[in-house]
């Protein structure tokens, strides 16, 4: 065992941890934190499997730098450019603050892609982790549509006109286009509202749409765990081994070893 | 391992009304602040008083000097709910849950709809094209194309600077006759351009109603070319090479005191003939890459109000 630790440090342990056990006891969270962060993983995980925690950051960017721009920008038609004009020329770190929330947005869509093309190469899509990726789907066209709704805003003649494009793209849909064009336009032509419905989409409906659908995504990566790679020849968390066979639907070499290894002889 | 309840029973304060009369004497001696002394002390009066005992019943708490509750009667009766009994076809328990998630609902509801329409309804209903005053027929010359700039609604400002380009045809059967081409391609809604000289040096300012409106002389040799997609329009507006679905919209127009007056758009699958002598089959306003003519058509059977 241990050394027997002295009295004194004990004593000390027990005041340094005093509140965190306070707000344990009453919440829950510290225990639900430590399993959040020290929970098993397989063991053969690799570097494809920290493309989703990259987009979760490049996420937490935007909406930091975002919260930030929101204190300088105008959202209305007169002094929207000239605001973006100031934020980047004027206040002090603008052109930071400005630069990482643009160039942050291609990442995050950029990162969104990569991680989705991990799990389907890796078949981490299939039973039981459906439901995350169809989660992951609507976040991927909820984070679009953030792109969509951002891109407006500097309001100089690329966002208007790209804009215009878009809505009228939208129009384009059997049956309803004309009304969603009209629903993104405020109205049958755009006008001095347009702007600002398009900014309260962006920074709020749409973000808070995205923070519900990635605390769900999250809650089922923790709940049914991560997935080896499809080489793997561990099993992925603990219990017996999935049923060999299809289910890996031939992404996996064939390893005549397992069948010595694994299967007694009759 | 000790029953975690054991130690959760011992933190818990016995129930008391103590703290409420607490804070309604607080409250007092606050609002007497401003509004009385005398409220103030009638306050601090009740404050002390009703502090003293709940913290006296506090204290005896501490020590385990206060009885514990009553034992509620019912809990002897396990057996009892054992025996099998007929199933309450109402009971109260389902009226109470049925209630409480109707009332939700209908709280939700009052809350929610009015905001919704609030989100929904203003890009539906209202719309109006405005007449828009653009100056003295005099200023179109005769068998000349005019790049006009003018704002549709100068209470919106800039954002509803919009442009068209207009002829003036001379006369049919005595009444003024005008080609007025809008702008706005009816590929995805970019403008389109002029495909030929525009007189700068020409240019004209005329105020109107509807403030400064700019006439521009060009000579769309080529027709106009949509800078975005590369749609390409003839001098009618027909579409002639490139994405667009149809012709260019146009503006209708009339002439109230000799001033040309623009009146809202319609939208053309296509123009034969021209100038004054044009056939233009017109249909109602419809969005950028929607088909108005042809079995397309049949996709987009109800516009928004324009």
């Amino acid at each position: 065992m241990a050394r027997r630790k002295s009295a004194r440090r004990q004593q000390l342990e027990t005041a340094a941890m005093y509140p965190l056990d306070w707000l344990e006891e009453r919440s829950g969270l510290v225990g639900g934190l430590r399993y959040f962060l020290f929970r098993k993983v397989p063991g053969d995980t690799n570097w494809f499997h920290t493309l989703g925690s990259a987009t979760l950051t490049a996420f937490l960017v935007q909406l930091v730098t975002g919260v930030i721009l929101a204190m300088y920008y105008k959202p209305d038609p007169q002094n929207a450019h000239d605001s973006i004009d100031h934020i980047t020329n004027d206040v002090t770190l603008g052109w930071l603050v400005r630069g990482m929330h643009k160039w942050g947005a291609s990442v995050f869509i950029i990162l969104m892609f990569m991680h989705m093309g991990r799990v389907f190469l890796f078949g981490a899509y299939k039973y039981p982790r459906e439901l995350n990726w169809i989660i992951g789907v609507l976040l991927l066209a909820t984070g679009l549509f953030e792109g969509l709704t951002g891109y407006l805003l500097p309001f100089d003649q690329t966002a208007y006109w790209a804009t215009v494009v878009a809505i009228n793209i939208n129009g384009t849909a059997p049956f309803v286009g004309p009304f969603l064009a009209s629903l993104l336009r405020g109205g049958a032509e755009i006008g001095p509202d347009t702007l600002a419905r398009f900014y309260s989409l962006h920074m709020l409906l749409i973000p808070g749409a995205l923070i519900g659908l990635i605390t769900l995504h999250l809650y089922l990566v923790i709940r049914l765990g991560v997935t080896s790679p499809p080489w793997s020849d561990e099993a992925a968390g603990e219990g017996p081994p999935p049923k060999p066979s299809g289910a890996r639907a031939g992404l996996v070499r064939p390893r005549p070893r397992a069948a010595v290894r694994g299967r007694p002889t009759e | 391992m000790d029953d975690p309840r054991g130690d959760m029973e011992r933190h818990q304060p016995p129930p008391s009304l103590w703290p409420v009369a607490f804070a309604v004497g607080i409250v007092c001696l606050l609002v007497g602040l401003i509004v009385s002394w005398i409220v103030a002390a009638v306050g601090a009066a009740i404050s002390v008083v009703f502090g003293f005992l709940w913290a006296r019943d506090v204290v005896a708490a501490g020590r385990g000097e206060v009885p514990p509750e009553p034992v509620p009667a019912q809990v002897d009766d396990g057996p009892d709910t054992l025996e099998p009994e007929p199933a309450e076809r109402f009971p109260r328990s389902v009226f109470l849950e049925a209630s409480t998630l109707g009332l939700g609902a209908v709280i939700g509801g009052i809350a929610t709809v009015p905001a919704l329409g609030f989100a929904v309804l203003p890009a539906f209903l209202k719309q109006h094209s405005p007449e828009i005053d653009i100056g003295p027929i005099n200023d179109f010359p005769q068998g000349q194309y005019v790049v006009a700039t003018f704002l549709r609604n100068p209470s919106e400002g800039e954002i509803s600077r919009r442009t068209a380009y207009i002829r003036n045809n001379g006369t049919v059967n005595g009444a003024p006759s005008f080609t007025c081409i809008s702008n706005r391609c009816a590929h995805l809604g970019c403008p389109v351009q002029p495909g030929g000289p525009v007189f700068d040096s020409k240019k004209q300012m005329v105020k109107t109603k509807n403030g400064e409106v700019d006439l521009i002389p060009m000579l769309p040799a080529a027709g106009f070319i949509c800078p975005c997609h590369g749609g390409a329009y003839d001098q009618e507006g027909n579409r002639t090479a490139g994405p667009p679905v149809r012709a260019l919209d146009r503006y209708r127009f009339l002439i109230r005191d000799g001033h040309l007056i623009l009146a809202g758009t319609y939208s053309v699958a296509s123009v034969s003939g021209s100038g004054a002598q044009a056939k233009i089959h017109l249909y109602e306003t419809t969005g950028p890459g929607q088909h108005v003519d042809g079995p397309e058509a049949w996709l987009y059977p109800v516009q928004p109000p324009h």
